[in-house]
């Protein structure tokens, strides 16, 4: 590690934690139906917004009203994804003439990817999707999707605010509002940033040039900034091109990349103020702020050092890997020059920790315990800031479990900010648990079967097939992407993992916050569990990484750490 | 439940039409008006033709021109992409073991020359890179290293605000300035 990196990676973090209480403040009055320094310029808009949809702006829906007003919503987004993809050859904006290549389990794949907020993408993107395709269907999801998220996250922090009701806000409104404030209005702004550093967005056809040693190159074309400024914001990771961020057309200087990484991060950590804001305790958000900020930081470094020490292989074979102010050293397969190590092992996870899965770099070829925290990320479910509004309310699903156990060992009846946690919710929360642990390594095992499919042998090969179906369940969409998953087997199983991913948490979740809405707030006792301090805090952290671990250590220890040791001994496959 | 589903297709066509053909219209328009070069993809024109992008490897061999890092995808700008080989990968030590081999230095090679890029376009290469290249293309172009090395100098991107990122040598640019200064002949 470098003195730079490590200032780099700080950098990103005072920023984070700079941006943490403005962006959640805002979201906590946007969403209470205050009114904000853009309401003058956009209200009207959200009016007539509500005139369109059809709905009105002050009905409250009960939990489930709320969960059927999503799962309508994605079922249209789906169904209208899945057409376009199918008639794209039909459709305007196709200037290379795609069209023939996009089979009807590849169009279920991905219409069910970006609608679930994952964007894995079993297709490589400039040589499959007409400019059509990207922006209105590929990059609609990429709104709606995290829009539809932070709605949710919203409901369930109303959940614990809320007392005796039997209401959780309304779907419509809540998505709107995301959308038309903060979605929107910070794309725009974000896509002529990266515009003005080298990201295209056009729609001329793909330039034939001859190279200066007199060979023909053909440049793919695209409306790609637009899209690429809501891929960070919105947590969805799905590049306009196959190398993703690593593109220099979608990720051109360091100055373009530091600004996707706070993308990234910015609402997650934002919520957590929100959080706190919306349950009447700012501590209770910065307890959680805190939680994810040490998973995150201990993440960060492990990747950072496994990367900088390179690859003993090679260095064997006469390749430099110790850095200087000349040269990046380390593991470089796989990495750009322009970012090096640092900023490529501080965006690996951070991808995987939020549910973006943009990558700058190829997740495959980094070293085994550089690619066992992106996993570890996953696996425990992106509550470390997490995707959009996906990340909070996984966060609290652990917060209800660590309560949970809390209240078992001392033997009194759990509570979390005055609400009894009882077995309904406990239920619920365990219920999205088991639902997507049972989808990564159900089909993992299934799939082991499918060699010809991966492009290593050994661990690793196992690893591909581990990261992609922990990728898809936890809606990130990051791949060890030398699998081969354009089939119907894995475009179909991987669609379904993503489904139980999202909405076996998300109603579980919805549920919980429904019947804890109806409880009544108690009064803080000697006997309460403060859930704000440094004792909590420790005990969120042991919940997620026991959990984690207890779940997922024997099929990490077949992958990632069994290669660890056999790359020490120089083993090869 | 069954009143819920109207709403819910009328919301995804206005989000279609909003954010799927108005947003991304109106970001071109604005870019193209503000940066029509970068909207474009940084096209270099040398007379009077388009040569690449200045954001794009091209493949180099020659010796007089410096050569940027090997491509997983050989520099095809319309399907980019790296190896995805693993550290354990026979493969991934072969190919290294081969282009070690076509290196005339002795000693070590800086990682970033042997190595596959994630884009595999990757215009960059780092300084040390650069410098590993020195002495072939000046005796290719009949120009004395340090001549040759005040240009690559000259080159040098360092990180962006002091901190971010790596320095680097865009190979692409490096090379128009070698044919503009230090001409082959004929």
């Amino acid at each position: 590690m470098t003195s730079n990196g490590v200032f780099q990676i700080l950098l990103y973090c005072s920023l984070i934690l700079a941006l943490t209480k403005p962006a959640g403040a805002f979201m906590a009055r946007l969403f209470a139906g205050e009114r904000t320094f853009l309401h003058p310029v956009l209200r009207p808009f959200e009016r007539l917004c509500y005139v369109l949809i059809g709905v009105r702006e002050d009905a409250e829906q009960r939990w489930t009203q709320y969960a059927a007003s999503l799962l309508s919503f994605s079922f249209w987004s789906f169904l209208l994804l899945f057409l376009l993809q199918r008639w794209q050859s039909l459709l305007p904006l196709n200037p290379s003439g795609f069209g023939p290549g996009v089979t009807p389990d590849l169009a279920f794949n991905t219409a069910v990817s970006f609608v679930t907020n994952t964007n894995w993408q079993s297709y490589s993107g400039e040589s499959t999707y007409s400019y059509l395709v990207q922006m209105a269907g590929l990059t609609v999801q990429n709104f709606a999707s995290a829009a539809a998220g932070l709605a949710v996250a919203i409901a369930v922090i109303r959940g614990f605010a809320r007392q005796q009701t039997n209401t959780l806000g309304n779907f419509w409104v809540d998505i709107t509002r995301a959308a038309v404030y903060i979605l929107l209005p910070l794309s725009v702004l974000a896509a002529l940033f990266f515009c003005s550093q080298g990201v295209i967005q056009n729609f001329t056809p793909p330039t034939v040039v001859t190279t200066l040693e007199g060979q023909q190159q053909v440049i793919a074309q695209g409306p790609v900034a637009s899209q690429e400024a809501i891929k960070m914001l919105g947590t969805n990771g799905g590049g306009f091109f196959n190398a993703n961020s690593a593109h220099p057309f979608e990720n051109p200087t360091p100055l373009t990349n530091l600004l996707q990484m706070v993308l990234i991060f910015v609402l997650p950590a934002g919520l957590t103020y929100t959080f706190g804001r919306m349950v009447g305790d700012q501590r209770q958000g910065w307890a959680l702020f805190s939680a994810m900020s040490v998973l995150f930081l201990a993440g960060v470094f492990v990747v950072y050092a496994a990367e900088q020490a390179g690859n003993p292989n090679l260095t064997q074979l006469g390749v430099a890997s110790i850095a200087s102010e000349d040269q990046p050293g380390g593991n470089m397969e796989g990495k750009e020059v322009r970012f090096g190590i640092a900023a490529t092992a501080l965006f690996a996870t951070i991808t995987t920790a939020a549910s973006c899965g943009a990558v700058i770099g190829m997740h495959d070829s980094f070293t085994p315990l550089g690619g066992l925290v992106p996993l570890f990320n996953m696996q425990v479910g992106e509550v470390i800031f997490g995707g959009v509004g996906a990340g909070l309310y996984g966060m609290l699903l652990f917060a209800i479990l660590a309560v949970f156990i809390a209240g078992l060992m001392v033997g009194r009846t759990p509570e979390y900010l005055g609400k009894r946690i009882e077995g309904k919710e406990v239920k619920m929360a365990m219920l999205g648990l088991i639902a997507t642990a049972a989808a990564i390594l159900l089909f993992s095992g299934a799939s082991t079967g499918f060699t010809a499919n991966l492009n290593n042998g050994g661990p690793h090969g196992f690893a591909e097939i581990l990261y992609a179906y922990t990728s898809a369940a936890a809606n990130n969409g990051s791949a060890f992407a030398g699998l081969n998953a354009n089939t119907p087997w894995f475009n179909t199983t991987l669609g379904i993992a993503m489904l139980i991913g999202r909405f076996l948490i998300i109603i579980p979740m919805l549920a919980a916050a429904g019947n804890l809405a109806s409880k009544k707030r108690l009064a803080v006792t000697s006997g309460t569990l403060p859930t704000h301090g440094l004792l909590f805090v420790t005990l969120l952290i042991g919940t997620i990484v026991i959990v984690g671990a207890l779940t997922f250590f024997p099929a990490l220890s077949l992958g990632p750490i069994v290669e660890h040791f056999l790359l020490q001994q120089g083993r090869l496959f | 439940m069954l009143n819920q589903l109207m709403p819910g297709l009328r919301l995804a066509a206005l989000l279609t039409v909003l954010t799927g053909l108005i947003y991304p219209g109106v970001v071109t328009a604005l870019c193209r008006a503000f940066f029509p070069g970068a909207a474009n993809g940084s096209l270099i024109t040398r007379d009077g033709a388009i040569i690449g992008s200045a954001l794009l490897a091209q493949n180099f061999t020659r010796p007089e021109y410096f050569h940027p890092r090997p491509s997983a995808g050989n520099y095809d700008a319309s399907a980019s992409g790296g190896s995805n080989l693993g550290p354990t990968s026979q493969k991934l030590v072969d190919r290294i073991a081969a282009q070690r081999g076509q290196q005339a230095t002795a000693g070590l090679i800086p990682a970033d020359l042997l190595t596959t890029s994630a884009s595999g376009l990757d215009p960059h290469i780092s300084p040390a890179s650069a410098q590993t290249q020195l002495a072939r293309v000046a005796s290719a172009r009949g120009a004395t290293p340090e001549a040759i090395a005040a240009l690559v100098a000259t080159f040098v991107e360092p990180r962006a605000l002091g901190l971010l990122g790596e320095p680097r040598v865009n190979v692409l640019r490096l090379n128009l300035a070698l044919d503009d200064r230090f001409p082959l002949r004929k």
